[in-house]
């Protein structure tokens, strides 16, 4: 089983990214959870959403303490959200930031495993043309922990866009864009 | 059979589109709202030709499920929290004019403190309204507990209204993987509603909810409880029917690795998975622990419950509601009492627990499991009444 936690405020789309993930790991023919966990909804409030991947049928219905990765969408979150927290060995932290790798493992509090710094803004406004980062974090963290094939993922996210953006498919292209460069750009 | 992902909240409304009621009544509120709003965008597309009826709160939404239904229109809302303890008073008035009625129930915990997150103070503030009660453990089960429960309130030895309850925002906004039933398949099962007596039969001029005198009303209350327990039948029934054609199995409850068991935990929704899984983990360890998910809640199914637990070293009732009454949660107050008759019986402990949607870790249960197997240690019960993950 993959377990993956995401932190974000409320408005970033972690909680889509998680959903969106749920989506194309589905439609590989796996068992799928994604779900969010809300404090006070309220944008800006922090928030955590989980996936949790099996190729089996998923029993548990708790949050996610010992995750295999974790993603967070805003690196305002890291001390706050103390997001270091129980990840499993082998695993890693993805952070969307503009900072140097050695300012974020200073604030990882002693964190030893593997973290990749990626800047989603960066990406997110060369292709969408806003800051949208979720994105760009769910395709940087599908091709560091390999939860798919990229050309799989690739289709399967656009399809889920097209589901997803059914009332404003303007967007989708903007997305797709997103997705591609950063499956470039990120090295695994 | 389809598969599919799909969220608690969007299996329920999935499941209503499928049973295309004539009627929707409903008033937003978290974290069932999704449900309403979904049905809602099939009402617009056309896909369901039900009459939508937005109404200004639960109680209006409520009374215009009676209204409608007593005219002989198949009718459903959905719920939670204080949604339901507003329509508190209409629920005894629509199972006392025997409609039935659906509510699907995303439990949440009643304010206050205010709090969006799921427990089952609702809900359980309902069990002596005279409704059906069943509990759903994930997505998959609230889509077939309401497709089922519309056979079983319409039933016409039972004819009263049933509420399917699953966990808000732990299964109401989880995607999971489903199987859905094709919409032919459900529309066969469910059938068309054909009321015995309604307000728009022009050939039959009847009355609604009229004064009923001391002369009568202990005799409405008896024919009331008749239905009650005639709808245990009928949830077996329906239970099988369901099943030749879903192939899911859904009785009273469900007995997991009981058989051989000493120690078991008693609980219902979305906990049910995760202490599963934590039997299997002891069972690893060569520790004889079971677990018995209750589905049903109203009626009580006593004596089978009593049946699956009397060879039991010791069980834990687990309440995800508090009662006050300073004797354990509600569900442990009936389970003991089924117990009682029996020559022999299990030691027996409550544990309130997740209350406000505080989280059930495989760790939490794991605690459980642990005070059962000292009970059977030390052949003492000790402190009946216990809390679970609670800062003192």
């Amino acid at each position: 089983m993959i377990e993956i936690r995401w932190h974000g405020r409320g408005g970033q789309g972690a909680k889509t990214a998680a959903l969106l993930l749920a989506d194309v790991a589905f439609e590989t023919g796996r068992y799928v959870q994604g779900f969010p966990e809300y404090g006070p909804e309220r944008m800006g409030a922090p928030i955590t959403a989980y996936n949790r991947i099996d190729e089996d049928p998923i029993r548990v219905h708790s949050n996610i303490y010992d995750p295999n990765f974790v993603v967070v969408i805003d690196d305002t979150l890291i001390e706050p959200a103390k997001v270091a927290k129980g990840v499993k060995s082998g695993g890693a932290i993805l952070i969307n930031s503009k900072k140097s790798r050695e300012e974020i493992h200073a604030r990882l509090g002693g964190y030893k495993g593997n973290f990749f710094v990626i800047d989603a803004e960066k990406i997110s406004v060369a292709t969408i043309g806003k800051n949208f980062p979720n994105i760009p974090m769910l395709s940087a963290l599908v091709k560091i922990a390999g939860i798919m094939d990229e050309a799989e993922f690739v289709s399967g996210i656009e399809a889920s866009f097209h589901h997803k953006f059914a009332t404003k498919p303007e967007v989708i292209a903007g997305n797709m864009a997103a997705v591609k460069l950063t499956l470039q750009e990120v090295n695994a | 059979m389809i598969r599919e992902r799909l969220s608690g909240n969007e299996a329920v409304a999935t499941a209503m589109k499928q049973i295309n009621p004539d009627v929707v009544a409903a008033f937003p509120i978290t974290p069932s709202t999704e449900v309403p709003q979904y049905f809602s965008r099939f009402v617009a597309n056309g896909q369901v030709d039900t009459e939508f009826v937005p109404v200004e709160s639960e109680h209006s939404a409520i009374s215009a499920c009676v209204g409608s239904q007593a005219a002989g229109a198949r009718t459903m809302t959905a719920t939670s929290s204080c949604g339901l303890a507003l329509m508190h008073e209409i629920l005894y008035i629509a199972s006392s004019s025997r409609l039935p009625i659906t509510i699907s129930v995303v439990n949440r915990a009643l304010s206050g403190p205010i709090n969006i997150n799921a427990d089952h103070s609702d809900s359980m503030g309902a069990r002596d309204a005279g409704w059906i009660q069943l509990y759903s453990e994930n997505n998959q089960e609230a889509y077939d507990n309401l497709i089922q429960i519309v056979r079983i309130n319409e039933h016409k030895d039972v004819m009263l209204p049933g509420m399917v309850c699953q966990d808000g925002f732990i299964t109401s906004h989880a995607v999971e993987n489903i199987e859905l039933l094709e919409d032919e398949i459900v529309k066969t099962f469910v059938g068309e509603y054909e009321p015995e007596h309604y307000l728009l039969n022009p050939n039959e001029t009847i009355s609604i909810g009229p004064y009923d005198s001391s002369n009568f009303y202990i005799e409405h209350k008896r024919q009331q409880a008749e239905a009650v327990k005639n709808a245990k039948r009928v949830v077996m029934e329906i239970g099988k029917e369901f099943e030749a054609l879903s192939g899911r199995s859904y009785g009273y409850f469900e007995e997991y690795r009981l058989d051989d068991a000493e120690v078991a935990v008693v609980i219902m929704g979305s906990a049910a998975g995760t202490a599963k899984e934590t039997a299997d983990r002891l069972r690893a360890q060569g520790i004889k622990a079971g677990v018995l998910k209750l589905r049903m809640f109203r009626p009580f199914p006593g004596e089978e419950i009593a049946g699956a637990l009397s060879h039991l070293k010791a069980i834990a009732i687990m309440d995800r509601a508090e009662s006050f009454s300073n004797m354990g949660g509600p569900v442990f107050a009936e389970v003991k009492a089924a117990m009682y008759d029996l020559e022999t019986r299990p030691k027996m402990i409550d544990y309130i627990y997740g209350l406000g949607g505080r989280d059930v870790r495989v760790e939490s249960i794991k605690t459980v499991f642990d005070a059962l197997q000292e009970i059977v240690k030390t052949d003492e019960t000790g402190d009946v009444y216990r809390y679970l993950d609670v800062r003192e």
